[in-house]
């Protein structure tokens, strides 16, 4: 029994509107970074899968360029949360409204 | 091949007066205001007098100068910037400029101390201006223009002492009395046009002339509603309450613009369109009834006045009766006669009172006055002058004048004997209440008391010699002035009304046959003999008791409580006109329009702004989520968007 | 047996997804997220993305998802509180996701016969094969991605320093 692609795509999309949800609905400054996290991941599925579909390497590529991107910007970001929460004690996003510091 | 006389620039030179004081006078020093004040008219006067010499040698009048640009060019309907100089505008030319400058000079002694001296000469070349271009038009549209601004510019002169309530009514009132006065005048130019189709004086005039079968009908209309803007200018019965609150402004004022110019724009309109008036016989008559009236009815409420400006302010309305009379006989030449004499010795009455009134450190009210005879020489000397010429006691100039009107008046038609008689009573008050004034100023016991301020040190002296030089000059012309004039009957050659004979054609053949030379002696005799009375009277009453005791058991009698009174027609037009239109303004205007609608759109306006920004302002909350929530719901949107429409593209 | 591969780990990856939604502790989320990653890699080989799957265990499970984890421990905050949140996140951020889904499903559901079949083995992107690229056609990108991650290591310690 063969897997239609269309179903890897709706898995995909399924991932990514789950990922926007939880960037919406989550409190925590940390899971919502999580979630942008889950949205990556659905991206990288479309394109693997897409690459299987034209039997072509460059979807592949695209998915290693990502997972560096992502890398730093985990890092970058999670060094930026604990300095508001050094600054502000509170990881609670709708508490950090405020752009000065 | 005849000489440019550059009449465009006469009312140029006070406007340019008015333009640098105006704009700089501020902070220029007083002396180059003065400078510049007294310059620029003194320039009208000499062209004027260089027109003179012209037409002396034997320039033609009538001549019109009109500017190539035409100023409203419409189908049916063509206006230009047009220039009229003849006969009666020299006339009026030389009494503009002449007594205009000669108040100018005077101002800056009266005005030195004044705040606001570069605004008071920068508003009285203003007025030079439009007057000029009032006397100069060569149509009524040019002449409205300088009709309303000579309105403007006496609001602003009364009204000069602006931080004074009572000024500043006063200047409301008569501007506003004047616009009624307008109106008419307004309603008169648009039957013109309906009528004519042009305002040219040129081409109404012939227009008439050329129809003699046109008479009465839309000629009457026009004529009575000109008559009604002119009863409005010229202060005559029903418009002229605005003349004694007019006091109100300084003595300058009152001199040139309420004695010797703006007040006599109305007779000088009358005169100019004798043409039309005279297709009207019951025009005339209205004229003549308006003029002898108001003649009488003020003369009546100047006898009991206790302010010397007042008493001026009366007797101007009465004098210009006298000439709304004249016109109202078809005597034009005559009524202008009486408009030159009355503008020298009004002015120099006001004047004279102003000298007074300065040097009493501004006391007007003539029951603190007295016993200034040997203090103050010269305005004592040519003061009299003024009152005999008033009064019309030959040689002065008034009794040249006053007594041509009355000998045509007697002389037109059945009624006019009967306006020949009231116009002699008033005649005899007119001298009785001028003595009146006289004696309670000049004679007896001394009543006032000693100015403080910088007078008050060297006690009550004259005024200094820039204001004594024009009382002396306007003094002598109220003896000498009324001489062109002299009629044939008494010897003389009636320069002055053969001087104005191509402007009003041939005056009435009844007047200059000599058949009837024995009729003028006899009634000029009567009203010399009237004016003697009149003193007679004054000298009783108040040269022996300067106030005399009756006074306070008078107060009570009812005619006298009337006349003191001014008839109470201030207050029934108060309550007839006034009161209503206040109580329709504020209740439909103020209330309805202008909170309901238009304070209420505006208040619409704010609150939908306000509404709307408010909430689109909520968007703005640095909270991160929803900003998340509005880039979901967007992307979404977009996405849709592309999808589904992209066939479109 | 591709199916039943493609069925038990697709539901395990909704599973995981659910879950980092529906919990409360961040841990738990970090946990479960950690579970997807891993199928992900999974269905990755399933569509014959050798490097790449284990990339994405070594990488982002083993890395990224340790960084995370060592976070919350380090900033230790509990349980989320119930704030009074955004209602607009809700009011116009849930429809839009479902919009979004339901459009995105729609889309590629009616378009099934354009994409084709997924047979197992049928494409496999060796290492070989992405060397080649990396390497030669895109070398210039690759060598600015390593100064990024320079970049990003910089910033990260400059940004987490304690102030002095």
């Amino acid at each position: 029994m063969v897997v239609p692609i269309a179903w890897y795509l709706v898995l995909s999309a399924a991932l990514f509107s789950l990922g926007v949800c939880g960037f919406l609905i989550k409190r925590n400054i940390i899971t919502v970074f999580m979630s942008i996290e889950l949205m990556l991941n659905g991206v990288n599925l479309a394109f693997i899968a897409f690459a299987n579909r034209w039997h072509q390497v460059d979807g592949q590529i695209f998915v290693f360029f990502v997972m560096v991107v992502a890398a730093a910007e985990a890092a970058v970001g999670l060094a930026i949360i604990i300095a508001v929460f050094r600054s502000r004690n509170t990881l609670n996003v709708d508490q950090i409204d405020l752009m000065k510091l | 091949m005849r000489p440019n006389l550059y009449l465009w620039l006469l009312p140029l030179y006070p406007l340019a007066g008015f333009a640098i004081n105006g704009t700089f006078g501020r902070r220029l020093p007083k002396s180059l205001v003065s400078l510049v004040a007294l310059a620029f008219p003194a320039a009208a006067l000499a062209q004027v007098l260089w027109i003179v010499e012209q037409v002396h040698k034997g320039l033609a009048l009538p001549y019109l100068q009109r500017f190539a640009t035409p100023w409203i060019a419409v189908t049916g309907f063509h206006a230009n910037f047009s220039f009229l100089l003849d006969q009666l505008t020299l006339v009026m030319l030389l009494v503009v400029t002449g007594v205009g400058f000669v108040i100018h000079l005077y101002s800056v002694g009266y005005m030195a101390e004044e705040d606001g001296y570069w605004r008071f000469f920068s508003y009285m070349n203003l007025f030079l201006f439009f007057m000029l271009t009032l006397v100069l038009a060569a149509n009524f549209l040019l002449l409205f223009v300088g009709w309303e601004g000579v309105g403007l510019v006496s609001y602003l002169l009364i009204g000069f002492y602006y931080k004074k309530d009572s000024a500043a009514d006063a200047g409301k009132k008569a501007f506003i009395v004047n616009r009624v006065g307008d109106f008419g005048f307004l309603l008169a130019m648009f039957l013109l046009i309906a009528h004519f189709g042009s305002l040219s004086y040129h081409v109404i005039f012939s227009n008439i002339a050329a129809h003699p079968a046109m008479q009465g009908g839309v000629l009457t209309a026009i004529a009575l509603l000109l008559l009604l803007g002119a009863t409005g200018k010229s202060a005559q019965f029903p418009l002229y309450i605005w003349l004694p609150d007019a006091m109100e402004g300084p003595t300058p004022v009152s001199a040139l613009i309420h004695a010797a110019t703006m007040v006599t724009a109305g007779v000088y309109m009358i005169a100019r369109a004798h043409v039309l008036f005279g297709r009207s016989p019951m025009a005339l008559l209205t004229v003549a009834a308006v003029g002898t009236a108001t003649a009488f009815f003020a003369a009546t409420m100047g006898i009991v006045q206790t302010d010397i400006k007042r008493v001026l302010a009366y007797s101007t309305i009465s004098q210009i009766g006298y000439m709304f009379l004249a016109c109202g006989v078809a005597a034009y030449s005559m009524g202008i006669f009486h408009l030159m004499t009355h503008s020298f010795f009004k002015a120099l009455l006001f004047l004279a009172a102003g000298s007074v009134i300065h040097a009493l450190g501004g006391v007007q009210d003539m029951r603190e006055m007295g016993g200034l005879r040997k203090k103050l020489p010269i305005t004592f000397w040519s003061m009299t002058s003024a009152v005999f010429a008033i009064s019309g006691l030959f040689p002065f100039a008034g009794f040249f004048s006053k007594d041509a009107i009355l000998a045509a008046t007697f002389q037109a038609g059945a009624g006019g004997k009967v306006l020949w008689f009231v116009g002699l009573v008033t005649a005899g008050l007119t001298s009785f209440y001028m003595f009146r004034l006289w004696y309670m100023t000049f004679f007896g016991e001394p009543r006032y008391k000693e100015p403080t301020g910088h007078h008050g040190s060297h006690g009550v002296h004259d005024s200094p010699w820039v204001m004594l030089v024009p009382l002396i000059i306007l003094g002598v012309l109220s003896l000498v002035g009324g001489w062109v004039g002299w009629p044939a009957a008494l010897g003389g050659g009636d320069w002055f009304g053969h001087f104005l004979d191509p402007v009003f054609g041939v005056r009435g053949a009844a007047v200059s046959v000599p058949a009837n030379f024995t009729l003028e002696r006899i009634l000029s005799g009567v009203s010399m003999l009237v004016a003697l009375l009149g003193w007679f009277a004054a000298d009783w009453m108040y040269r022996r008791r300067p106030l005399p005791a009756g006074l306070g058991g008078a107060g009570r009698q009812p005619i006298y409580r009337l006349v003191w009174n001014k008839y109470w027609v201030d207050e029934i037009y108060g309550a007839l006109v006034v009161g209503p239109v206040l109580a329709l303004s504020r209740s439909l205007l103020q209330r309805g329009i202008e909170f309901g609608v238009i304070d209420g759109t505006n208040r619409a306006w704010t609150a939908i702004a306000g509404d709307a920004s408010g909430g689109v302002r909520r968007m703005q909350s640095g909270n991160i989520r929803s900003y998340a929530g509005w880039l979901a719901a967007g992307s979404a949107a977009l996405l849709l968007v592309v999808i589904y429409f992209a066939h479109l593209y | 047996m591709h199916l039943a591969l493609f069925i038990i780990f697709g539901l395990l990856c909704l599973g995981g997804a659910l879950n980092l939604l529906l919990q409360r502790h961040p841990i738990n989320s970090a946990l479960s997220l950690i579970v997807v990653m891993s199928s992900l890699a999974v269905l990755y080989l399933l569509l014959g993305a050798e490097f790449l799957a284990l990339a994405q265990i070594i990488v982002y499970s083993g890395a990224i998802m340790v960084l995370f984890v060592f976070v919350i421990m380090l900033l230790n905050v509990g349980q989320e509180q119930k704030t009074r949140g955004s209602r607009a996140a809700y009011l116009a951020g849930i429809p839009g996701v479902l919009a979004l889904f339901g459009v995105l499903a729609a889309t590629f559901l009616t378009l099934r016969t354009n994409f084709g079949d997924a047979r197992l083995g049928a494409y496999i992107g060796t290492t070989s094969d992405i060397g080649r690229v990396l390497f030669r056609d895109l070398l210039l990108p690759f060598e600015v991605t390593s100064i990024l991650i320079l970049v990003a290591i910089l910033g990260a310690v400059v940004l987490a320093r304690k102030e002095q």
